[in-house]
């Protein structure tokens, strides 16, 4: 079973870097920062534009391969800080990952994991109840969570709080930013950062979880007509614990396979919600280097979502194999 | 008498259905003893699954229900889930068809064979119900138990997990075991072998036994009684002998003349009983089989008969006719004339060239593993070096287990290409040599059939275009193509107006009457039939094995007739092959074969096939073979039937090791090539009792 | 189109097959009519099978008459406007929705409704196309790698699995430069180009199968040549599986488009589309709420409907997601 989650481990790391390389090609290709330094008064001369661009290794007058070739190479050989270069505000891409990564995972991570059981626990129970009245409410409020990109969600959120708040009179419910700077001590900190993740982490977690329970549905559906559901009843289980223990178990694991997946859904998802909520995540960093052309900046938001989806694969081939006794070879 | 333990008493079931209500069940009563074992027979279709679901309170709740089902005296209808669940598996426990998907994936025989202790007896230790487990998995003869109750389902072979199956029904000593076709997913010999776990299961709980089937063999050869259902309703019931040899409700008789015999296959034609049953939403009056009873009259057409009983042996009867029946005056065989025999004239001399001849023989698969880098693991010797030949006119019958390597055998044929060792010789050319228009010429020659009639014809297209198909590619113009396909529909029976159908609207029989329309437009020599008949309902497939020879005759066509169906085979072919794990173990003319196989596997093959008629079945003597036939993808060395020959063991050291350690190689014997060293003492296996060689070990 | 859920493919899970009419299928069809009256019977063809099915899902319905009605807005909505596509109207700034202005104006005064009726067609419009061209390159990249096998199937599940591991949202972000210097088309491209991959997988799984049905086999036996067998057999098969595709992956193309167009990286000014508008409206969702709340509005019914229809359609053409369980 090591061995089988391993090799899936190496065949999703190469998917991985070539994913990478080929992103850094297209934004080399399609990229271009000399406009940033051209037309300023006074013109900057064409010799400082080149070294600058040099410096950052995105001089478009060098070829797209060499260039990405250098960014293998400096990967490769650099020390750690200076692996991914600088961006163009001339900091270290990687201490720029490490300051917002924590912004982006704890929404993310927290995100994810409340679609994930909500998302089950709804799939489940509009499959065994279908078509009775909480089913359809269930399966209603799902087509429309669904058709809510977390940037309008997001908003309406925002909307509401504001309404909320002017109601109450009170600054209750916080939502610009990541934290309220200035604040001091622990417990009043992770307060004001509980109370600044909760629309963001509702926005993300609704989007998902409304995902997970159509497909969680779905699955339900399909094992229920199982013949061994079937078995478990003739042997003297009653429906219910027939369905959970025999139905759930055996419809958790092509959820395995797809929580992986609909991972990228979320990390996007929540790239958006970065921006809404003016937090100094990833996400926002990505977006920006797209909006100013920083070929490095972009190279490394990538290189650190694609290799967040790296885990989250293999994390989800390890809970595949933890369900499935099937792929236990 | 005594109070009967279960009692169905004019139960109906019906599923709701846009287009009206689907009557699967219509009134059946029925009653079963304590101790008794009761055959239910049906085709599909017939009601007989779900009546027995109804018993168990399986059913899906769309289901409505009536009428009344009592289990020792107590109505089970009117019980919620939990008072029916702390009956089910404790007093009635059920077998189903399927065991790959009727057992739960994820958790292990011996975790599933426990829960059922321990839903029922919440007291019992897990350590106690671990240990009855593997009691119970030893019961059900699954050797190294003790190891194999850690293993999953999907480490188990068919067989194994029939048996695990039976296991749970066993768990709780339960007074009904109701078993829903248990044995039809599986190979013959498999089948004798869960049989027999059956009824052993009956004897260690001393449970009465519902036994839901199709095939009338098995019956014939386990239950005390028969109840024969139709169109959702019971037709007619009977201790087993006289159900057979003396049927009183013409379905029933024309069931029993339909099947082929094994025994006597080939001496006679086959009886077709013509028609399907009808559609259960939407049923004509009077009585349902009428549309396809030759001894219909006008009260037929306009009342259903009630099921009564006819005379003082408890035998029940749903037919106008049946006083003129038991009387004499209505005979089966003027109900159910027999077509015509005539004796075929085989060609004696071997001086004609045979249109297909093999010689060594072989298709490996790799095996291999790995989405993304896959890489070979093993090889599968699917064929592994067999010869045979077909003669013009004459029929090569191939038969084998499933992973015998029958029907990869004649896909290779199919190819027409160059084999990846041994030759293949078609009409007299070796396809290895054909040039890309040649082999594109020949496929004209050589055409297949397929086994189902669901999957063998394209469902997006009209008939016409179906059977025209091959036409289309020898470029054949457009009028033409119409002439002969009309000309074929005729030649197998169908209407050549309804070529602009859609497959839908045919049934399954019609359907492979398609398949042989389209496989003979190109004027083939040989036809690869590749399990013609084994999908069709019974009293389909008579109709369908006669077309067949009545074209081959007709037209002169070759056959290499693939099957696992031992009776049909006698019944179509002049030379049979024996295939096992990839290799011909048996290879002669059908008469000689059938009359004294020379191979082991050959007469425990034979001997495990169900004969439908009760008094053969029970003097006959049975050799169960041991285990699962080995993967084809295993190493053996030295004979590879070694593992489960039942001759082995019956023999002294000596001669054992040669089986052990040299391969045989196939040898004339009489008419018949046979790859066993040991064919002069294949006697012994006459003279050891049958019950010996039981796979079930006792507890 | 990396926004909607789609299954993953390659598990466990059955998705709607199009293989052949089951069982509740024919019984409802009525097929297994008695020989008596089988010359008069004839059964229903799939095809009006399946709007039989589809005929009695609320779900198909709520869906239909919304985008019929969203369609019928952005083609006829402006008739009944009096301001033309951003006309400025110099008496109204950040005026709500009234009978002057129905959807209100923004801060220079431009009518929120004429916007709205042009955002609308250009969003339906990019849908519309980009969606058939994603199904038609799945259909098409998705048959032949599973017919063929082999080596090609190997490079297509490496192309595919590449794809989807790439963020796709940000390869078109990346492209973006492309999309503002050339026409919305390119825009169109784009999303078609990269939202073929799981679709290709399930043609692709699903021409597996259908490879091993006996009546493709049967063509092959007979000489019949590969892309005919795939155009005779293999895609027909597949059909209502693509429609499906085609339906959902109008909601995927729209909400791709949105999002673009929402960072300033897909459709730009002067064109307006639903993510323009709602990039716009954003900044003032809390004082002037109309001006995000009314495209927000939009574009949720209008992906919920489409996806409506989308399970409706699911419903219909796979029996076994109807069947009552036990």
């Amino acid at each position: 079973m090591t061995s089988y989650i391993l090799r899936r481990f190496v065949n999703y790391a190469i998917l991985t870097a070539l994913a990478t390389v080929f992103v850094y090609i297209a934004a080399s290709t399609f990229f271009y920062p000399r406009r940033r330094y051209l037309g300023r008064n006074p013109p900057i001369p064409e010799d400082s534009i080149d070294s600058i661009l040099t410096g950052y290794g995105i001089n478009d007058k060098d070829p797209v391969l060499l260039r990405t070739w250098w960014w293998i190479e400096r990967i490769v050989t650099n020390p750690l800080p200076d692996k991914l270069g600088h961006d163009l505000g001339n900091n270290a891409v990687i201490a720029e990952i490490f300051s917002r990564a924590g912004v982006s995972l704890r929404l993310l991570l927290v995100g994810a994991i409340i679609a994930a059981f909500l998302g089950v626990f709804f799939g489940v129970w509009g499959a065994v109840r279908q078509y009775k009245a909480s089913d359809q409410i269930v399966s209603y409020t799902s087509f429309i969570l669904i058709s809510t990109p977390t940037f309008v969600g997001g908003v309406i959120l925002q909307i509401l709080a504001t309404n909320f708040n002017n109601a109450t009179g009170h600054q209750l419910i916080r939502f610009t930013g990541a934290y309220t700077p200035g604040i001091t001590g622990f417990w009043p900190q992770l307060m004001d950062k509980g109370v600044h993740l909760l629309l963001p982490t509702i926005a993300l977690a609704l989007f998902g979880a409304a995902g997970y329970s159509r497909y969680q549905r779905a699955v339900m559906l399909d094992v229920l007509g199982s013949d061994f559901i079937r078995t478990a009843r003739a042997k003297g289980a009653t429906r219910t614990h027939a369905l959970v223990k025999h139905g759930v178990r055996v419809a958790l694991i092509p959820m395995s396979t797809y929580f992986a997946y609909n991972f990228g859904t979320l990390v996007s998802g929540s790239a958006f919600l970065e921006i809404i909520f003016s937090w100094a995540g990833m996400g926002q960093y990505g977006i920006m280097a797209v909006q100013q052309s920083d070929v490095n900046a972009l190279a490394g938001t990538v290189c650190f979502t694609a290799i967040l989806l790296l885990i989250s694969s293999t994390l989800s081939e390890v809970l595949y194999a933890a369900l499935d006794p099937r792929v236990r070879v | 008498m005594p109070e009967p333990l279960l009692e169905v008493k004019d139960l109906t079931v019906s599923f709701p259905n846009a287009s009206g209500d689907v009557r699967a069940v219509r009134g059946v009563d029925y009653s079963v003893a304590e101790g008794e074992f009761l055959g239910i027979v049906g085709e599909s279709g017939s009601g007989k699954s779900v009546s027995s679901l109804a018993v168990m309170g399986l059913l899906p709740s769309s289901a409505r229900i009536t009428g009344d089902i009592t289990f020792r005296g107590q109505s089970l209808l009117g019980m919620g889930d939990k008072q029916l669940s702390r009956l089910r598996g404790r007093e009635m426990a059920m077998i189903f068809q399927d065991p790959l998907s009727a057992l739960t994936p994820v958790y292990t025989v011996g975790q599933q064979i426990e829960e059922a202790l321990t839903l029922h007896n919440r007291g019992i230790s897990g350590d106690l119900a671990h240990k009855r487990a593997v009691e119970l998995l030893k019961i059900v003869g699954i050797p190294a138990a003790e190891r194999r109750v850690k293993a999953f389902p999907h480490e188990f072979s068919g067989g194994m997990r029939q048996r695990a199956m039976i296991a749970i029904a066993m768990a709780n000593d339960p007074s009904l075991i109701i078993a829903d076709e248990p044995t039809t997913a599986l190979d013959v010999t498999i089948q004798a072998q869960i049989l027999e776990v059956l009824q052993k299961a009956k004897e260690v709980t001393g449970a009465s036994v519902v036994l839901i089937t199709h095939d009338l063999g098995v019956v014939a050869g386990n239950v005390d009684r028969v109840a024969v259902m139709y169109a959702g309703k019971l037709v007619e019931t009977g201790p087993v002998d006289e159900i057979f040899s003396a049927p009183r409700m013409p379905y029933t008789m024309g069931l029993l003349r339909s099947v082929p015999n094994m025994l006597t296959a080939g001496s006679s034609r086959l009886v077709p009983l013509e028609g399907r049953p009808p559609n259960l939403a939407k049923l004509p009056q009077g009585c349902p089989f009428a549309a396809r009873c030759p001894a219909a009259q006008d009260r037929c057409r306009e009342a259903e008969p009630e099921l009564l009983v006819t005379d003082g042996t408890g035998r029940q009867v749903a037919c106008h006719r049946a006083d003129e029946i038991a009387a004499g005056t209505l005979r089966a065989v003027d109900i159910f004339p027999r077509p015509p025999f005539h004796e075929r004239e085989v060609l004696e001399d071997r001086v004609t060239e045979p249109v297909v001849s093999a010689k060594g023989l072989v298709k490996h698969f790799p095996l291999y593993k790995g989405a993304v880098f896959r890489r070979a693991v093993g090889t599968v010797k699917a064929v592994d070096g067999v010869d045979f030949e077909v003669l013009p006119g004459q029929t090569l019958g191939l038969v084998g287990e499933s992973g015998s390597g029958k029907s990869t055998t004649s896909l290779e044929l199919m190819e027409l290409t160059a084999p990846q060792a041994g030759s293949l010789h078609v009409a007299g050319h070796d396809v290895s040599k054909l040039s890309k228009a040649d082999r594109l010429a020949m496929r004209k020659d050589v055409q297949i059939v397929f086994q189902d009639p669901m999957a063998a014809v394209d469902p997006r297209l009209p008939v016409g275009d179906i059977v025209a198909e091959p036409l289309t590619v020898h470029k054949v113009p457009r009028a033409e193509r119409q002439r002969k396909v009309a000309e074929m529909l005729e030649l197998v029976g169908l209407d050549p107006e309804m070529a602009d159908r859609y497959p839908h609207e045919f049934s399954g029989g019609q359907r492979q009457r398609i398949g042989i329309a389209r496989a003979l437009i190109t004027e083939p020599k040989v036809l690869v039939l590749d399990e013609p008949v084994s999908a069709l309902d019974v009293s389909v497939q008579a109709g369908v094995v006669n077309l067949l020879e009545d074209l081959r005759d007709k037209l002169g066509l070759s056959y290499l007739f693939v099957a696992h169906d031992l009776a049909i085979v006698r019944e179509i072919a002049d030379t049979i092959a024996v295939m096992y794990l990839g290799r011909i173990v048996e290879y002669g003319p059908v008469a000689e074969v059938y009359a004294s196989p020379r191979h082991p596997y050959t007469r425990a093959l034979m001997s495990a096939v169900p004969v439908p008629d009760p008094e053969v079945e029970r003097t006959r003597r049975r050799i169960i073979l041991a285990g699962d036939q080995p993967s084809p993808a295993e190493d053996i060395a030295g004979c590879n039937f070694a593992s489960r020959c039942p001759l082995i063991s019956l023999l002294p050291e000596g001669k054992q090791q040669r089986c052990r350690g040299e391969d045989p190689v196939p040898v004339l014997h009489g008419g018949s090539r046979v790859a066993c060293h040991h064919v002069d003492s294949i006697s012994r296996l006459d003279t050891v009792d049958a019950a010996s060689q039981s796979s079930v070990t006792s507890a | 189109m990396s926004m909607t859920p789609t299954p993953p493919t390659d598990q466990a899970v059955d998705l709607p097959t199009d293989l052949e009419p089951t069982a509740s299928l024919a019984e409802e069809a009525g097929v297994g009519a008695g020989s008596a009256a089988q010359k008069a019977y004839r059964p229903v063809s799939r095809g009006r099978l399946v709007w039989r099915r589809l005929r009695r899902k609320p779900n198909f319905w709520i869906g239909a008459v919304i985008l019929a009605l969203i369609i019928l807005f952005a083609l006829f909505g402006d008739l009944l406007n009096i301001y033309e596509l951003g006309e400025q109207d110099p008496y109204s700034f950040n005026a709500k929705p009234s009978g002057q202005h129905f959807f209100g104006t923004d801060a220079i005064g431009v009518d929120l409704y004429a916007s709205m009726t042009e955002a609308l067609r250009k969003s339906l419009l990019i849908g519309f196309l980009a969606a058939p061209l994603a199904t038609v390159l799945a259909a098409f990249i998705g048959s032949l790698a599973g017919y063929l096998g082999g080596f090609v199937e190997t490079a297509t599940n490496w192309v595919i699995n590449l794809l989807l591991v790439l963020p796709v949202f940000y390869v078109l972000m990346i492209i973006s430069p492309l999309l503002s210097s050339m026409s919305w088309v390119i825009l169109v491209v784009a999303i078609g180009l990269f939202g073929w991959m799981i679709m290709a997988q399930i043609v692709k799984n699903q021409t597996k199968s259908l490879k091993e049905r006996e009546y493709v086999k049967a063509a092959r036996y007979m000489g019949v040549g590969t892309l005919t067998i795939l155009r005779r057999h293999i895609i027909p098969n597949v059909a209502s599986l693509l429609i499906i595709d085609a339906t959902l992956g109008v909601a995927s193309a729209i909400l791709a488009e949105t999002s673009l167009s929402y960072f300033g990286l897909g459709i730009q000014a002067p064109d307006v589309s639903l993510g323009t508008l709602l990039q716009d409206g954003t900044s003032a969702a809390v004082s002037r709420p109309w001006l995000f709340l009314i495209p927000a509005g939009f574009l949720v019914t209008l992906l919920t409907a489409v996806a409506l229809i989308g399970d409706g359609l699911r419903d219909a053409i796979d029996p076994t997601s109807e069947v009552n369980r036990a």
